[in-house]
């Protein structure tokens, strides 16, 4: 939905290659995204299918070569397209108009550092904040972050904190940095469920107070469920299905996406029962398939007579507005009685 | 059939192990850290004992203990009655064909150099089983098995995805015919859509060949699908035990409970509304004194801080909790219902 906020981010028919032995993988394909101040997108999909990797575009983080932006743009409000940024202003935007924040928190801490000096760091770049101001900030930022005894910690190396906590120093320097735009690249994958929950909750109050938009980068649909405003989901490259949170899970309109959705064990789910599966594997990257790639997986193609079949392997599926209102990339999308 | 027929298959009894916890400059022993602390436990043959915990917890502990992968420093375990915690060395042979393993990544567990065929025949190599032909047969048979066809036999574990690689390891597992699988996290790594698969199988592998599980897992959510039987794990001890849709309907201890709500559900519609439990899971080398869970209670008072809580009963025979306080605020551990969660404005 494009509701009446303008669009903070702008990702317009991206499109990154990797450059391999074997030949060009595309990771990522026809990806358009836009996000509004305050509003959470969930990016979902399974390992492989491209979500990290547009995440990563918009910092331009992808590794040139043997990565290529093949084609598209990726505008930031007032910055205009990030891709032809000049590496100045892309040192500005990054940590500062944008934060990243990943699975793996040493992709963000130093080793040779202390927290202090890496927590001043972003207060003096950012605000040119004074040493004294920027201590008292950070012990600030520390504490609300959960970390017990925050002057003590700041003299610590990353290596001398339990991995919770050093998720929670990568986040503290995201959120001093109260960026407009938070990346969160499955965060808490990592995580016990209690520190998760923890973490979720830290990232909802920094945008409650600062209204910055987040990109929720995850494979799980009860981190969606619990975060996002809108969803896309992803399959080989692709977004399969986009919509708002509610209307996603409650009417999922895309066959994987039902897939998804089902193949979680849940509260109504019998004990022992067998699971549905998606039958089969994510298709290879260097394949180039005519139609639609969630195809050969498809179950609801399954249930189609042969001349619909025949289009689901010959025509590839735009992501267009259904007539019941969702947004699918499905010539047959799901109907209310097939969920 | 033994005669303990109507016996547990594995009965684990105050089962201990600690490490030793060295300091100083001569590097001394200054104490233990207690990883497992006392766990008993009983799986019935063909049942599934679920155990639970974040990290930290020594649930991998527990189960590399019971296949005598680390020595126990106390406790029996009863394996058909037998006490495997008396035999060592040579004699412990036999009885490693009766329980085997799995693990959370199965790449690494898998030798790179050796083929698929060469992985699954290695167990019946080295415990003589059968000549080369029937070797080869049976390894044919347990691909198929576990859903992989004769193609894979002359390939290597990196050509195949994360949920092939486990199914391999399950191949391999089930080579001798064990009795008793431990599968530590075995689906943790795949994803949600491979996860399904494998958990299928693993279900359908249980039905067809009587296996018994040891499932260890941090996920709530797949432990609940699986297990008939539900142990908690806090600090290396179990804090709570009892028939799955018991403990997940009428929780009897508070971590229990902070476990079930951290789990976000899959429904925009049902949102956590409550401040999760704070805080993270102490140390095993400096346990805090009385209940472990306490500095992170909401429920604790002065005597939670001095009294480690005994498990004992709940409600029901079966079903037993450490906690001081579980009669008092079973109310609020909740009936099944989700606390401090409010539908979504």
């Amino acid at each position: 939905m494009s509701g009446p906020t303008p669009s903070l981010l702008e990702i317009e028919d991206l499109a990154v290659g990797f450059d391999t032995e074997a030949g060009l993988l595309r990771a990522v394909d026809r990806v358009s995204l836009e996000i509004a101040p305050g509003e959470t997108l969930g990016l979902v999909g399974e390992s492989g299918c491209g979500k990290s990797v547009t995440a990563a575009s918009v910092l331009r983080l992808v590794p040139i070569p043997p990565g290529q932006i093949l084609h598209g743009k990726i505008r930031l409000a007032g910055r205009g397209d990030l891709l032809g940024l000049a590496p100045a202003d892309l040192g500005a935007v990054r940590g500062q108009e944008i934060a990243m924040i990943f699975q793996d928190p040493m992709t963000s801490l130093n080793p040779v550092f202390t927290v202090e000096k890496q927590l001043l760091e972003v207060l003096r770049l950012r605000f040119g904040m004074g040493r004294q101001s920027a201590r008292v900030r950070s012990i600030e930022m520390l504490r609300t972050v959960g970390i017990p005894d925050p002057d003590a910690r700041l003299a610590a190396y990353p290596h001398e904190l339990s991995g919770g906590m050093k998720q929670r120093v990568m986040i503290a320097m995201a959120l001093l940095s109260e960026p407009r735009l938070l990346i969160a690249d499955e965060p808490t994958t990592a995580l016990d469920v209690t520190i998760q929950a923890q973490i979720l909750q830290l990232i909802r109050e920094l945008q409650q107070r600062t209204g910055a938009a987040v990109l929720f980068i995850t494979h799980d649909m009860g981190v969606v469920a619990e975060m996002c405003d809108r969803v896309a989901v992803m399959y080989a490259g692709r977004i399969v299905e986009r919509g708002d949170a509610v209307g996603l899970f409650t009417r999922p309109r895309h066959p994987y996406t039902v897939g998804l959705l089902r193949s979680v064990p849940r509260e109504g789910t019998a004990r022992k029962s067998e699971l549905p599966v998606i039958e089969g594997a994510v298709p290879s990257p260097f394949a180039s398939p005519v139609g639609c790639r969630f195809a050969p997986r498809c179950w609801k193609r399954m249930t189609l007579g042969d001349a619909e079949q025949v289009r689901c392997h010959e025509e590839d599926p735009a992501l267009e507005r259904k007539a019941d209102g969702g947004v699918a990339a499905c010539h047959f999308p799901v109907t209310d009685d097939e969920r | 059939m033994k005669a303990n027929a109507d016996g547990p298959l594995i009965d684990v009894r105050e089962l201990k192990k600690y490490y030793p916890l060295r300091g100083g400059i001569f590097g001394k022993k200054i104490g233990d850290v207690r990883a497992v602390d006392g766990v008993s436990f009983a799986v019935r043959a063909g049942e599934t004992l679920g155990l639970v915990g974040e990290s930290g917890c020594g649930k991998s502990t527990l189960g590399r203990t019971v296949m005598r992968l680390e020595e126990p420093t106390d406790g029996r375990i009863l394996f058909e009655g037998v006490d495997l915690t008396d035999v060592a060395g040579a004699e412990l042979f036999p009885l490693r064909r009766d329980v085997q393993m799995i693990f959370q990544d199965p790449y690494s567990s898998l030798n790179p150099r050796m083929t698929v065929g060469e992985i699954v025949r290695e167990p019946l190599i080295v415990h003589r089983v059968g000549g080369r032909d029937e070797q080869m047969e049976k390894v044919r048979a347990l691909l198929d098995t576990v859903g992989l066809g004769d193609e894979t036999l002359e390939r290597y574990p990196h050509e195949f995805s994360g949920g092939q690689r486990q199914r391999i390891g399950l191949a391999r597992a089930l080579a001798l015919d064990p009795k008793l699988v431990i599968a530590d996290e075995p689906v943790s790594a795949l994803d949600v859509s491979v996860q399904s698969q494998v958990l299928n199988l693993m279900g359908r592998l249980q039905q067809e060949h009587g296996l018994t599980y040891l499932f260890i897992s941090h996920d709530l959510s797949v432990v609940r699908h699986v297990s008939d039987t539900v142990a908690i794990m806090y600090l290396g001890r179990i804090v709570e035990k009892g028939p799955t849709e018991r403990v997940f309907a009428r929780t009897g201890h508070p971590y229990t409970r902070a476990l079930l709500d951290a789990v976000p559900l899959p429904d925009p519609r049902r949102r956590r509304a409550a401040a999760p439990v704070k805080g993270e899971s102490p140390s095993a080398v400096s346990p805090p004194p009385g209940c472990s869970f306490h500095p992170r209670c909401p429920f604790a008072v002065e005597a939670c801080t001095q009294i480690v809580p005994p498990l004992e009963q709940f409600e029901q025979v079966g079903h037993i909790s450490a906690c001081l306080r579980k009669e008092e605020i079973k109310e609020q551990l909740g009936h099944g219902a989700v606390t401090g969660v409010q539908p979504a404005g």
